[in-house]
């Protein structure tokens, strides 16, 4: 049993390439579903808003942490903070973490998201409903994708 | 006792000792608090602490047996962690397959 997520990712483009799209507001935005007001700059926070289908009203915000280009990009946040009426910013964070490798004539992407086991009990309710549907979601999303 | 939340679970298991004794439990057998405390590194007194701890959060059951209290882990009491957990890395899973699309598309 662990608190940590772990995933990982072969992507056939350079290290500098996934740099980029991974810290660069607007690429981030892209492919994480968020619209920021500004860049990531470590030790500062960046806010924005969803821009996934049916979450539009959720705030986003996250409090960089490192950025060791390009290997390491960190940052902590509220995970699913999915309740626009609570004020989430006295919770713990749980860190996020993407880690570059050099793979081949491409780049293993690693994230890691660890800090569960700190989360306040009453989160899950608020969790899950957000999970089931997103993930349907997004599944459609990539199988729209890819399949094309 | 009430299904266990996730976050209850994670608590419960953020704890070096706690975990050290869910790994004891783990072979399925209940064991009594002497018994578990034998190969533990902390006393008695906190290891009953600990074994109530995770009885709360529904990890572990207590039966008296005469004198004795036995534990014994409860893993479906895991599940809800699990799913929990499930789910986020599949929304990772769901991002970073985004994230591939675009680093591999034109730009």
């Amino acid at each position: 049993m662990t608190d940590r997520i772990e995933k990982s990712i072969v992507v056939a483009a350079p290290v500098e390439r996934v740099w980029r799209a991974l810290t660069d507001r607007e690429e981030f935005g892209a492919w994480f579903r968020v619209e920021l007001d500004g860049g990531f700059e470590p030790g500062k926070s960046t806010r924005g808003r969803m821009t996934y289908a049916g979450y539009e009203h959720l705030r986003w915000e996250a409090q960089v942490e490192r950025m060791d280009a390009p290997r390491l990009f960190s940052f902590r946040w509220h995970p699913y903070a999915i309740d626009p009426e609570v004020d989430y910013s006295s919770e713990p964070m749980t860190l996020v973490e993407f880690r570059l490798e050099a793979e081949g004539r491409g780049t293993r992407i690693t994230v890691t998201e660890s800090g569960f086991d700190a989360l306040p009990p009453h989160r899950r309710t608020e969790v899950l409903p957000m999970n089931d549907a997103g993930w349907a979601h997004q599944m459609r999303n990539i199988a729209e994708h890819v399949g094309g | 006792m009430s299904a266990a939340e996730p976050a209850a679970l994670f608590g419960a298991l953020g704890d070096s000792t706690r975990l050290a004794l869910v790994s004891r439990l783990s072979g399925g057998a209940a064991r009594s608090i002497a018994s578990l405390s034998a190969d533990a590194r902390v006393s008695r007194q906190a290891v009953t602490k600990h074994l109530r701890v995770l009885e709360q959060a529904g990890l572990v059951r207590s039966a008296r047996t005469g004198r004795e209290t036995r534990f014994a882990l409860r893993p479906e009491a895991m599940a809800p962690a699990r799913d929990y957990l499930d789910s986020v890395a599949a929304q990772w899973e769901a991002a970073l397959g985004r994230l591939k699309d675009l680093v591999e598309g034109a730009d």
